[in-house]
């Protein structure tokens, strides 16, 4: 490896988006041959510096960046995604990016075929026209292949062909680029098992051997300490630390991930802490099929009147849980209140037993964003519990006309209560802010009166002032009306400021559950696999 | 002001101002040709009854998330078969109207379900699926008009004795019963309170249903599927409904229409027929996800009006006729405009 050179520099690098500062003065530079891990929590910035090396128009249709991209020591403007290709820059993408029905040649080979001239292309001079030189194609796919040590045979179709395979088959075809120099990872292993991950890291150790600089993005902090030379950690958009390997410690960079200071509210007192003897949500060997949050054999009990986080990185599994259990994504398992079975899979079911969810989706699923605010607050009660309708006809509860007053009395109210900022109740949602949505997503849920709320990423999009809001209002419910909160976020702090315990999912089980004031190198370590069983 | 101006222009919509602009230099030119005025606003005024029940019937579709329903012969069919069966048993008058609608309507439900249950097998693509179910199903019933075991002398052709006429007179029947019920003058403009009356009242019912634990849960499901899954609500279900719905008021509808018309058409006439409701709730201002009751009055308004208006008074001024040119023109180019502005996102 030579350390002299840099094959790659990025400098300075700060992008903004709508006035938000994403990354702040970010700089990360390569040297060929070497393995370099970007690691950073959801959030941190990774995916956005990418988007910058790759000159997606993402970054320029924002407004572009400020800072500078150096290759092989020369200045250069990355303003597509064929510019970076041109430059050297291949990427390895996290969503298969693979014509199903195309061969694997097809695939590895695609718009850069390799050719022959016929008379009429010769005529016509047009390279469009050329025969397709198979044999050649097949051998260049071959070599690639060989490379990553995949003996999957060249003349396949993509489609059918295990997951693992597909990632390979991505990276293949960025091999084959014969002017690639960098090749960027983003998380590739996230889909993979064990097995695969192992072979992939070996092949990034060959590929680097040939003198390729590759950017190892990940979360799994086991495999930067497999294969990393150097490892940056960013957060919150700012580059931390970059340590060489002699120098990294899984816990010390688990810690320097996570690590902010976590300011301790004093949350208001209860008569009685909740514990293990009065429990009011057992969850058992859930399964979910969420796709890209597979929930694979959960168990957790939730005891009454606490409010429980579940953290975890983006995934795992943390956001299947609650869509499982209330029936919007296929579930199998067994989940029951109070030792009443609670059946999967019929949200209609799960509302009258008295769960209630807010959505992480809260544009998607949350809202109806034309319709007023009183309707959205009050038409999940009105079809699941009968609320908000006049008593005639009784017999047939389907024609029973809505109470126009008795809704509006109600949404007036809980505008006081939680204070959403609007022009009145017949304001569409859609003209909301973030927050105040939020917040008609919460009274949404309130109006059915729950035992035990779900809430996800209740912060998600809303600024620093809602969330604070959000969270306060969380807290109340749980210390005024004794509502028992399940709350997933992919934002520990916010967890462990107002949770009583924390549950960290990893690869869609439970990891364990942490007490909020556990250390950041525990919260870290749990959250990137290393799993340390700890009774609390 | 110049502010408030574009607001105001916004929210009425740009289409339905032009077409208003139109309308009234219409009405400035049939004064200053000497036509007579309120002749045209009563032919216009009929019109708007005859059709108004048609054009109301894609409002369920549109709610529930099926679209605008292009399978509307469907509908009419049920109709015009509910038509012929009160025919049949010589009924006359208001009681065979109400027969007609009382034969019409569960032919329509089963017909509505058996299409709700095809259109949930094509999601996504329910109004192109539509349009060609409708036009096959009226080539089908052109078979079943010749075969159906029809006696009235008066329903069926006079030589052989057997299949239905291409358009059978309902003057003993039904014909006009609605048009002639209630009928006062107001400034030389005859309005029919019961053909106006029949259309406000289906309006009115309508609104109730959408004040209904089971409208609102339509109208749920039509706005955002997930969420009303996570309401608890079966949104297929309430695709069938709203399916159903439409299929009955396009029944009830032709009906109306028919005993205005004055004529039962069959055959190939109902062909044809969802186009004109298309267009003029698109005019309307309704777009494919929302539409309203106030969309359907003044698409149904604005549409008839021009179609009844324009026609004599441009075959004045040009001296021609143009008149089939025009109506094709105005409602295919308006169904058009709105399908490339609806589908663009909201």
């Amino acid at each position: 490896m030579e350390r002299a050179r840099r094959v790659l520099e990025m400098k300075g690098i700060t992008k903004q988006y709508f006035g938000n500062t994403v990354l702040n003065d970010v700089s990360i530079d390569l040297c060929p041959g070497e393995i370099h891990a970007l690691v950073g929590e959801n959030g941190a910035g990774k995916s956005t510096l990418m988007n910058i090396l790759f000159g997606m128009p993402v970054i320029h249709s924002t407004g572009g960046f400020s800072g500078e991209i150096l290759i092989d020591g020369k200045k250069v403007e990355l303003l597509s995604p064929a510019a970076a290709m041109q430059a050297g820059i291949g990427m390895v993408h996290q969503e298969f990016m693979l014509l199903p029905g195309f061969t694997i040649t097809e695939n590895i080979k695609l718009n850069r075929e390799t050719t022959r001239k016929n008379a009429l292309s010769r005529l016509l001079k047009s390279e469009f026209l050329d025969y397709l030189d198979v044999p050649a194609m097949r051998k260049d796919a071959r070599t690639a292949l060989d490379r990553l040590d995949l003996s999957i045979d060249e003349w396949l179709p993509v489609a059918g062909l295990p997951v693992g395979y597909m990632q390979f088959i991505e990276i293949a075809r960025e091999v084959d680029k014969k002017e690639v120099k960098i090749l960027v990872f983003d998380e590739p292993t996230a889909v993979l098992t064990e097995t695969e991950a192992d072979r992939l890291l070996g092949s990034l150790r060959r590929l680097a051997a040939d003198g390729i600089a590759i950017l190892f993005i990940t979360h799994r902090l086991d495999e930067v300490m497999d294969v990393a030379d150097r490892i940056t950690v960013l957060r919150d958009g700012e580059t931390v630390a970059m340590l060489n390997r002699d120098e990294a410690v899984v816990e010390r960079i688990a810690e320097l991930m996570v690590g902010r200071k976590v300011e301790k509210v004093e949350l208001p007192p209860r008569d009685t802490d909740p514990s293990d003897k009065d429990i009011a949500l057992t969850i058992n060997d859930l399964l979910v099929d969420m796709p890209g949050e597979m929930v694979r054999g959960l168990s957790l009990s939730v005891r009454r009147g606490e409010i429980l986080g579940i953290g975890g990185l983006a995934g795992h599994g943390k956001l299947g849980i609650a869509n499982g259990i209330t029936g919007l994504y296929s579930a199998s398992g067994h989940v029951s209140k109070n030792g009443d079975n609670i059946p999967l899979n019929s949200p209609e079911q799960v509302l009258l037993k008295g769960l209630a969810f807010v959505s992480e989706d809260r544009r998607g699923v949350g809202l109806l964003l034309n319709e007023p605010i009183d309707r959205n607050i009050g038409v999940t009660a009105m079809q699941a519990q009968h609320k908000f309708l006049r008593p005639w006809p009784h017999f047939l509860p389907a024609l029973r006309l809505e109470n126009r007053g008795e809704l509006r009395a109600y949404a007036e109210a809980m505008i006081r209560k939680l204070d959403i900022r609007c022009l009145g109740p017949n304001q569409p949602v859609r003209s909301l802010s973030g927050g105040n949505q939020q917040k008609v997503c919460v009274a949404k849920a309130l109006a059915l009166e729950p035992e035990i709320l779900f809430v996800s990423e209740p912060t998600r999009g809303i600024d620093v002032g809602a969330k604070r809001l959000v969270l306060d209002l969380l807290v109340r419910l749980n210390r005024e009306h004794n509502v028992t909160i399940i709350m997933t976020s992919s934002e520990l702090g916010e967890l462990r400021k107002i949770c009583d315990r924390v549950a960290i999912v990893y690869r869609g089980r439970l990891a364990g559950i942490l007490p909020p004031d556990a250390s950041d190198a525990e919260f870290g370590l749990m959250m990137a696999g290393r799993v340390r069983k700890e009774a609390i | 002001m110049a502010h408030r101006l574009r607001q105001t222009v916004e929210h009425i919509g740009v289409p339905r101002l032009m077409i208003a602009g139109f309308l009234v230099i219409i009405f400035i030119i049939a004064y200053l040709t000497d036509m007579s005025v309120p002749q045209l606003i009563t032919d216009s005024l009929v019109r708007v009854g005859m059709n108004g029940i048609i054009v109301l019937a894609m409002v369920p579709t549109i709610s529930c998330g099926v679209g605008l329903n292009f399978g509307l012969p469907l509908g009419v069919l049920s109709g015009l078969v509910g038509a012929l069966i009160s025919m049949e048993r010589g009924l006359t008058g208001f009681s065979g109207l109400f027969a007609a609608i009382a034969f019409a309507v569960p032919i329509a439900v089963v017909v509505g379900y058996l299409y709700a249950l095809l259109l949930e097998s094509v999601k996504g693509q329910e109004m192109m699926v539509g349009t060609y179910v409708g036009f096959s199903t009226v080539a089908v019933m052109c078979v079943f008009w010749l075969m159906a075991p029809f006696k009235n002398p008066e329903l069926i052709w006079a030589i052989g004795g057997k299949g239905l006429r291409f358009t059978l007179t309902l003057g003993n029947h039904f014909g006009k019963v609605l048009n002639n019920f209630a009928v006062f003058r107001l400034f030389g403009v005859k309005i029919s309170a019961g053909l106006l009356g029949f259309f406000l009242l289906f309006c009115l019912l309508i609104y109730l249903f959408y004040r209904t634990k089971l409208g609102i849960a339509m109208l749920a499901a039509g706005a955002n599927p997930v969420f009303a899954r996570s309401a608890g609500i079966e949104v297929r279900r309430m695709k069938a409904v709203g399916v159903v719905l439409s299929t009955v008021l396009a029944a009830i509808g032709i009906i109306v229409y028919a005993q205005s018309y004055g004529f039962l058409q069959l055959y190939m006439a109902p062909l044809m027929m969802a186009f004109p409701a298309v267009a003029a709730i698109l005019i309307g201002g309704a777009s494919l996800q929302r539409a309203t009751i106030l969309n359907v009055i003044i698409g149904t308004v604005l549409f008839q009006t021009l179609l009844t208006t324009a026609l004599p008074v441009t075959s004045r001024v040009i001296q021609g006729d143009i008149s089939e040119v025009a109506r094709l023109i105005i409602s295919n180019g308006m169904i058009l405009y709105a399908l490339t502005r609806s589908t663009g996102g909201k």
